[in-house]
């Protein structure tokens, strides 16, 4: 049997964060297991980003951010990770908005790789192909590797962040709202992508489609106004049977 | 084809409709789609020219003293123009011969002064823009500098006088006089390659700390690749300000007249500045077309070292890459 705390990959406790003097998440407890998809959804300012900003210390490089609690990363507290690079270079986070880094597209994937000590050019081709093919764009820019990332369609740049945090080879994926920048289509593509690195990795999703919820999530958390309202089996969830009538109301779409 | 046979039509239709509109508006008729100007619309446009001709009309101004000093230097300073100027040392008590070992020392006194004070300024900035947090200290840097930007430069020359000459033992050198140099355009460096470290995006940090980079990693392979054009521009403005300096290598390295050329840091050494500020006002009988001459060289010369480094600029905005 895996004991019960190996088996969470995050463990978080009473985590509170503010910045200044605006409390943007309050008391939050919840644990995320294993190979999971956990969901995050809730109206805008709940709290979703601010979490996981906190996940890899990202406070420590934010004036004014200030988090209070505990997030056990695999057990462990992340701020008792002396190497904060180290705990940084296991979670991939993409962002709300793609980031193309201001370098070639080959550089943008292979630059984790680097930062890693991966330095064959053998190696780097196959980091580079691999993350690409895993994030669907490979296809389209198979040919032009050496043109500028930030130069790359919207939807294209977000794809090549999603690759660029696969090649991380991380253990814990963070996506926060990842598809607002993306056309359906090929939402649904990196869905699919999603659902086969469940094996792999744990995905923590922060999404304001509540579908996109449903379809990916194993449980679901609702955050809102900085609380965690519940958090419980997706399925459950979206069949109404919620311990708050807020969640219920919030998933039907009755407000936020 | 199908334009010939509609317009008509429509533009009856557009007619008709500007009828009901004036209509609507002399009526007071707000119900209807307005394509009018309103009162406040026609206003709007006419401040809006008005402040275009304004900041117009500064600009103009602002080039056109530029363009008269220019003009008055190459009509007069232009005949004083020849080889043996640009060649030869001063002869006949600065009456004849030329600014040749002026000229070198110049180039001398500013190519130090920028290796001390580049490399410094910017490590400075990358420190006060990657690295500091906002805390007392950095408050008071911040405020330190702005205060080094507003010594006056005889003050920065008796500094350098006594600091580099008489503490450290340098004499009137080459060294001495750049140091103070560099010390007074230290503070133009470190603001302008601050500002430029800040305009690159934040989201390009965010994203590279992500991956696990370090503070340096961000730096070198992001931040500084994006910023070294900004960077070239506070050099620029340092390489204008350093050449035109009298004060500050009057008392520290600059003499009125060697017979050699400089042979390493520690000599002393002519500089154009001060060349022109003597021949102007105190060595006499020298032809009025001389000192425009040297005034005219001077400012040839910040051009010339300017021009080198903003065909660097943009050679390297070309590679601009966000």
């Amino acid at each position: 049997m895996v004991s019960t705390a190996s088996s969470l990959k995050l463990n978080v406790k009473d985590l509170s964060i503010r910045y200044g003097s605006t409390l943007a998440l309050e008391g939050a407890s919840f644990a995320v297991r294993e190979n999971e998809i956990f969901g995050i959804i809730g109206p805008a300012n709940s709290g979703k980003t601010s979490f996981i900003r906190a996940i890899n210390r990202m406070d420590e490089m934010t004036p004014g951010m200030e988090v209070r609690g505990d997030i056990e990363f695999n057990g462990k507290s992340v701020t008792d990770w002396r190497n904060l690079y180290a705990l940084r270079s296991r979670i991939g986070v993409v962002f709300p908005l793609p980031v193309g880094l201001p370098m070639s597209i080959y550089e943008n994937v292979a630059f984790a790789a680097k930062l890693r000590g991966v330095k064959g050019k053998a190696d780097l081709d196959e980091v580079v192909e691999r993350c690409l093919t895993r994030a669907a764009l490979w296809d389209e820019v198979k040919d032009r590797l050496d043109s500028l990332g930030s130069l790359l369609s919207g939807g294209q740049q977000q794809r090549l962040t999603i690759a660029r945090a696969l090649s991380q080879d991380p253990e814990l994926l963070l996506l926060d709202e990842f598809s607002i920048a993306v056309d359906p289509v090929t939402t649904m593509r990196i869905e699919e992508v999603l659902k086969e690195l469940k094996q792999e990795m744990t995905i923590v999703l922060v999404t304001n489609l509540t579908q996109q919820a449903q379809r990916l999530a194993d449980r679901t958390a609702f955050f809102l106004e900085g609380k965690v309202i519940e958090v419980g089996d997706t399925a459950d969830l979206f069949k109404g049977k919620t311990k708050d009538p807020r969640t219920t109301h919030y998933i039907e779409g009755r407000f936020g | 084809m199908t334009n010939e046979t509609e317009d008509p039509l429509t533009g009856a239709a557009l007619l008709r409709s500007a009828g009901d509109r004036a209509a609507d508006s002399v009526s007071g008729n707000q119900d209807g789609v307005m394509f009018t100007a309103t009162a406040l619309d026609q206003k709007n446009a006419r401040t809006e020219r008005g402040y275009h001709s304004l900041f117009l009309v500064m600009s103009i101004a602002l080039i056109l003293p530029v363009v008269a000093i220019l003009a008055l230097l190459v009509i007069r300073g232009g005949p004083a123009f020849s080889w043996e100027f640009f060649t030869e040392s001063p002869r006949a008590n600065f009456t004849e011969g030329g600014i040749f070992p002026a000229l070198v020392g110049t180039l001398w006194l500013v190519v130090v002064a920028l290796l001390a004070s580049v490399p410094l300024g910017v490590a400075a900035a990358i420190y006060l823009s990657e690295y500091a947090k906002d805390n007392a200290l950095t408050r008071l840097i911040n405020l330190a500098i702005i205060n080094l930007a507003g010594v006056p430069s005889i003050v920065h020359a008796l500094f350098g006088l006594g600091a580099f000459v008489l503490f450290f033992d340098f004499g009137t050198s080459i060294l001495a006089a750049s140091l103070t140099l560099a010390i007074m355009t230290l503070p133009v460096v470190i603001v302008s390659t601050r500002e430029t470290l800040q305009a690159v995006p934040q989201s390009f940090r965010m994203a590279c700390w992500s991956l696990g980079a370090t503070r340096w990693q961000t730096i070198r392979k992001v931040v500084l690749p994006n910023s070294i054009s900004g960077i070239l521009t506070g050099v620029i403005l340092e390489v204008s300000r350093t050449v035109g300096e009298t004060a500050p290598v009057m008392f520290t390295g600059a003499v009125l007249f060697t017979p050699f050329l400089p042979q390493g840091v520690l000599d002393e050494t002519m500089a154009m500045s001060l060349h022109l500020y003597m021949i102007a006002t105190v060595i006499p009988d020298v032809p009025p077309e001389v000192p425009y001459g040297v005034a005219l060289s001077l400012i040839l010369m910040v051009l010339v070292l300017n021009s080198a480094s903003i065909g660097f600029r943009v050679y390297l905005r070309g590679k601009k890459k966000w």
